[in-house]
């Protein structure tokens, strides 16, 4: 059975989950900071 | 605590890189998950896919707890906390269920069957995911308390998900934990250390997720202050005489 493939798939799989969900947090928080710095110019 | 955050991710960071090895066998350390005799190499999946569940699991049990204790004593703070495990829990869900279908097509021969186990971990996910579209897009004053009550409801398919496999035949396999199976302790060994691992890893993110929806409350509250602010000058402007009118 060549089943390795779905072995390196599912653990990529994982990781590219993992690094998109933490991408989107840090696009988030720079995002906050963003307008956090704008209010204080105000 | 600043400085524990930089020293929590490099352990975390040194546990997933060993729990990696010790699954896939890189290299040929001692400790390393056996290959399994009928399923091969594909059956290392279990190493991510069971631990991604558990960690799931555990995270949508904190989200119960800080549910309910948020509708008791009405804290802001326990609120945040169930938002955040929801948000990674469903991550962790989300893995589940990719990680089950890309195991199940080469052992089973399908991607997917409608069985008791699949489907109430599908709708666990879809529980969850309507608590953050809710948590999303809902303004209402009253959210954080209906999303508490949904939280609970869902909290009560994670039993389900676990136990379905005892009460029902299924296609899925027999528990890990209390299912009469029988593991290899080297198998067990790399699945504590699997789950281990993504239990720190989880624990980080949720203290970032957590900073971060801190962080979200505190721009809000500037926000309506401003907003207050810029009423009160317009209604103070409003109510000024016209002959007086400020140069």
């Amino acid at each position: 059975m060549n089943s390795i493939k779905y072995l390196y798939a599912a653990y990529a799989a994982t990781w590219i989950i993992h690094v998109f969900y933490l991408t989107t947090l840090v696009r988030r928080y720079s995002r906050l900071r963003q307008q956090l710095k704008d209010l204080g110019k105000k | 605590m600043k400085r524990l955050f930089p020293i929590l991710s490099v352990i975390t960071a040194v546990l997933l890189a060993y729990a990696l090895n010790q699954a896939l066998a890189i290299v040929q350390i001692p400790g390393v998950a056996p290959t399994e005799r009928t399923m091969g190499d594909v059956q290392r999946i279990f190493y991510y896919h069971v631990p991604s569940a558990w960690t799931a699991f555990l995270l949508f049990m904190v989200n119960l707890v800080a549910s309910v204790v948020y509708l008791i004593r009405r804290n802001p703070k326990a609120d945040a906390v169930a938002v955040v495990c929801a948000e990674v829990g469903v991550v962790f869900c989300t893995i589940v269920l990719v990680t089950g279908p890309i195991w199940a097509r080469p052992v089973w021969g399908i991607w997917w069957t409608w069985d008791v186990r699949l489907t109430t971990t599908l709708v666990l996910w879809l529980i969850y995911v309507s608590y953050l579209v809710l948590r999303r897009f809902s303004d209402s004053a009253q959210t954080p308390v209906l999303a508490a009550v949904l939280a609970i409801f869902g909290a009560l398919d994670v039993p389900l998900v676990y136990f379905s496999i005892w009460f029902f035949r299924t296609q899925h396999p027999q528990p890990v934990i209390g299912g009469g199976g029988s593991l290899d302790p080297r198998m067990w060994h790399v699945l504590l250390i699997n789950w281990l691992a993504f239990c720190c890893f989880a624990f980080l993110v949720c203290w970032s997720r957590y900073r971060l929806e801190m962080l979200q409350r505190e721009v809000e509250e500037a926000h309506a202050l401003e907003s207050l602010v810029g009423a009160g000058a317009v209604s103070a402007k409003a109510s000024m005489p016209l002959n007086r009118s400020p140069r």
